[in-house]
């Protein structure tokens, strides 16, 4: 889907998307197959593989567009660097069609993996590629499930892997076609079947490729992932002549690496906005740390202390032979002027504490609430980055007009009250088990669903009340509907706040 | 405090420094209600220290009515306020309503007790915050002598904000902790309106625990609109002495 993918996105920044069946030509020998084709033309019945003169005569009005493999590889290339500096410091271009990411110890900043394959899915749909993900042990199986698997997103739990590999069909083991053929030939149909058979006469007919592709995607044998490395990209390596394993060594080099790029970064404008440090261990693995700031920053002393509180991450193995740091994203900075007043006192710079904080607990944790322009409570807050500014412009507070609760229940919780109709407040509640009885009470403000955002919430009404019980405690409830017509909602209760 | 005995003042003044309970270095922050200030040890919570709320009854669970408290005093401070909490369920719009705008609170989900502590003892050690809140179940000992020194070394005022699961869980506020005052506050009946419906929250304000000051309790309107506590009318035109059972000589 890549090739026609990048041609629609290519196309949608000029012109409207065109009408009709698109499909890819390509060379096989002397025919002109279809390479690649579109959702419609495949609903039509068009096969990737089928000459182009034959999908011709099944399809009338059919767009053809040269294969052109050259540009669809630098344009993975490109996507490959968006997502280098999105998701994780080792991301490879996987041609044709694929992208590797080791997310080993990146996983946490996006808040899981389940989590993080979530949002990497809905930020590539919304860039308009249709992408299949999975995530596993080794890129060998990674790579088949993601194009084989039965699901577009796939998660093998560690240890998983012979199992999940199992069904899948021989193509998936990114093997020749001829080795493929030979053992459908042999009978053997997936995945399944070889891992039980003998080796030497497997390897003796087709090669050792074979065995090592099998044992790559079983997780078995390594298979490292070189990491894509961009022109002009901002990198200090550092090669030991002895592996170096100790924290208080490893944090001495880091200290060191972060001197020289700090010197090229000066020399260059640059502040670093993520830093990647690359451990490659004796063993052929790489263990890696990313650290995010929230404003470009050139300081050494900061870097390296943001650098050195993640070490414990680092598993140093059998000892590290080279480390390299690299300046994922840079951004200009340029000095500023420090004091505008000299009576008034600067604001502090608040970065390097939140920097040390979203390092530690992942960025999504440390946040800001600001206002949006919505009267459904839970719609009315968004969370924006700590530096940031408000989200939408003109919206710097909330109306002021009725009480706000301090604390919001994450989700409202059903309540049993009995009340007059329509628009009196509950005499009791019943609230966990405990039934309070309502000594006064304020109310009811009524909200409307907001019919543009879903149909459901057309008719929608929530009638608020502020009650307060007998011991003095303070709650919001609410009644979904307003109490005369059915159609505006249950007419049940509920609890979603607790005022001070 | 009385100007009336300097020497007394400078005594205290002197053991202030020997126990280090900071006031001296950083000042404090008077609550601006006098029946308060004049029984608390320096006339307001010292600054550069770590204080300790909790709410009582259901409060204990939710801690609405100790939140409110705590961020009345934050936005009385000028500055950011980094308030850290296991699972986000502040309503950020409640905590304008005390005078806390949401431009002012940097928010941090640390997803556990420890998380929090460590962010904590983070910000405080910082200085360029006005204060730092938590909001913690368990305090150790430990932890809290942690953050007690980290907010002293600073002059950023630390306010751990006890929270339990469960309502059985808040025996554990007994426990010594190193905070210079704990405090907690139950909610009460409103103040009672002429006609149907809630009026302005009351409080009831327990300090338990002050070093160097005597313990007492207070009936009190909630914050109002910037944070400010209020004597209730009716309690206000009592006279001082009915008010509360404290010997002249510690005031």
């Amino acid at each position: 889907m890549w090739p026609i993918d990048r041609r629609q996105r290519q196309a949608g920044v000029t012109s409207p998307p065109a009408e009709g069946p698109l499909i890819i030509a390509g060379r096989a020998g002397n025919r002109r197959v279809v390479t690649a084709a579109c959702p419609a033309a495949r609903d039509l019945g068009l096969r990737v593989g089928m000459t182009v003169s034959r999908a011709q005569a099944l399809v009338p009005d059919l767009r053809i567009e040269a294969d052109d493999a050259g540009a669809d590889t630098a344009a993975l290339e490109r996507l490959a660097l968006w997502l280098l500096q999105r998701v994780a410091p080792i991301v490879s271009a996987d041609p044709p069609d694929g992208i590797v990411i080791d997310s080993t110890g990146a996983d946490h900043l996006h808040g899981g993996e389940a989590a993080m394959l979530e949002a990497l899915a809905g930020k590539l749909a919304l860039s308009g590629i249709t992408a299949r993900l999975a995530l596993a042990d080794s890129w060998g199986a990674a790579h088949a499930l993601a194009r084989h698997g039965a699901d577009s997103v796939t998660i093998v739990p560690p240890g998983g892997l012979d199992a999940a590999l199992a069904p899948l069909p021989l193509e998936a083991l990114r093997l020749p076609a001829a080795t493929v053929a030979g053992l459908r030939d042999l009978g053997f149909e997936i995945i399944g079947d070889l891992m039980d058979q003998p080796r030497a006469p497997l390897t003796r007919r087709f090669g050792e490729v074979l065995c090592r592709s099998l044992d790559q995607a079983r997780g078995l044998a390594s298979e490292p992932i070189p990491p894509l490395r961009p022109e002009g990209l901002i990198e200090i390596r550092r090669a030991f002549a002895e592996p170096i394993a100790a924290p208080e060594t490893i944090a001495r080099y880091i200290g060191k690496l972060v001197l020289q790029l700090c010197i090229e970064l000066t020399a260059k404008g640059l502040g670093v906005r993520r830093l990647d440090l690359l451990c490659s261990r004796v063993d052929n693995r790489t263990e890696v740390l990313r650290v995010g700031l929230a404003v470009p920053q050139r300081d050494p002393a900061r870097l390296t202390r943001l650098l050195c509180d993640r070490i414990v991450t680092l598993d140093p193995g059998l000892g590290i032979e080279i480390m390299t740091l690299t300046a994922t994203i840079a951004e200009p900075l340029v000095p500023r002027q420090s004091a505008t007043s000299l009576l008034e006192k600067a604001a502090p710079d608040l970065s390097g504490l939140i920097d040390t904080l979203s390092n530690r607990l992942g960025a999504r944790s440390v946040f800001r609430f600001a206002a949006v322009a919505s009267d459904v409570p839970e719609r009315a807050i968004i969370r924006i980055p700590p530096l940031a500014d408000t989200a939408t412009p003109g919206m710097d507070a909330w109306p002021d007009h009725w009480p706000r609760p301090a604390r919001l229940l994450p989700r409202p919780e059903p309540i049993e009250t009995m009340a007059l109709l329509p628009d009196h407040p509950p005499r009791w509640i019943l609230w966990r088990g405990v039934r309070r009885h309502v000594q006064c009470a304020d109310g009811p403000e009524r909200i409307f669903g907001e019919w543009w955002k879903r149909d459901a919430e057309a008719q929608a009404v929530r009638d608020y009340f502020r009650i307060e019980d007998e011991a003095g405690a303070r709650y919001w409830i609410f009644r979904q509907g307003d109490g005369e017509d059915r159609a505006t909602g249950s007419h049940r209760w509920f609890l979603h706040g607790m005022f001070g | 405090m009385p100007a009336v005995r300097p020497a007394l003042a400078e005594l205290r003044a002197r053991i202030g420094e020997i126990d280090g309970t900071g006031a001296r270095q950083h000042g404090v922050l008077p609550f601006g209600v006098r029946e308060l200030d004049r029984r608390l040890p320096q006339g307001g919570l010292s600054l550069g220290a770590l204080h300790e709320v909790a709410g009582g009854g259901q409060g204990a669970v939710d801690g609405a009515a100790a939140a409110c408290f705590v961020a009345g005093i934050a936005a009385r401070m000028k500055g950011q306020v980094l308030w850290c909490v296991t699972q986000a369920d502040l309503f950020a719009p409640g905590l304008a309503q005390v005078g806390l705008p949401p431009e002012r609170v940097i928010h941090v989900e640390a997803g556990d007790d420890i998380s929090v502590l460590a962010a904590m003892e983070e910000g405080l050690r910082h200085g360029g915050l006005a204060a730092v809140v938590g909001d913690v179940a368990r305090l150790s000992m430990t932890a809290s002598r942690r953050l007690h020194l980290a907010a002293k070394g600073s002059g950023t005022i630390g306010l751990a904000l006890r929270r339990w699961r469960r309502q059985a869980d808040a025996s554990d506020f007994g426990q010594p902790t190193a905070a210079m005052t704990r405090w907690r506050v139950s909610e009460l009946p409103s103040a009672p309106l002429p006609v149907p419906g809630v009026g302005r929250a009351r409080w009831l304000v327990e300090l338990i625990r002050a070093r160097a000051g005597d313990s007492f309790d207070l009936e009190l309107e909630a914050c109002d609109g910037a944070g400010h506590l209020r004597l209730p009318a009716d309690v206000a035109d009592r006279s001082a002495a009915a008010a509360g059972g404290r010997h002249i000589a510690a005031g």
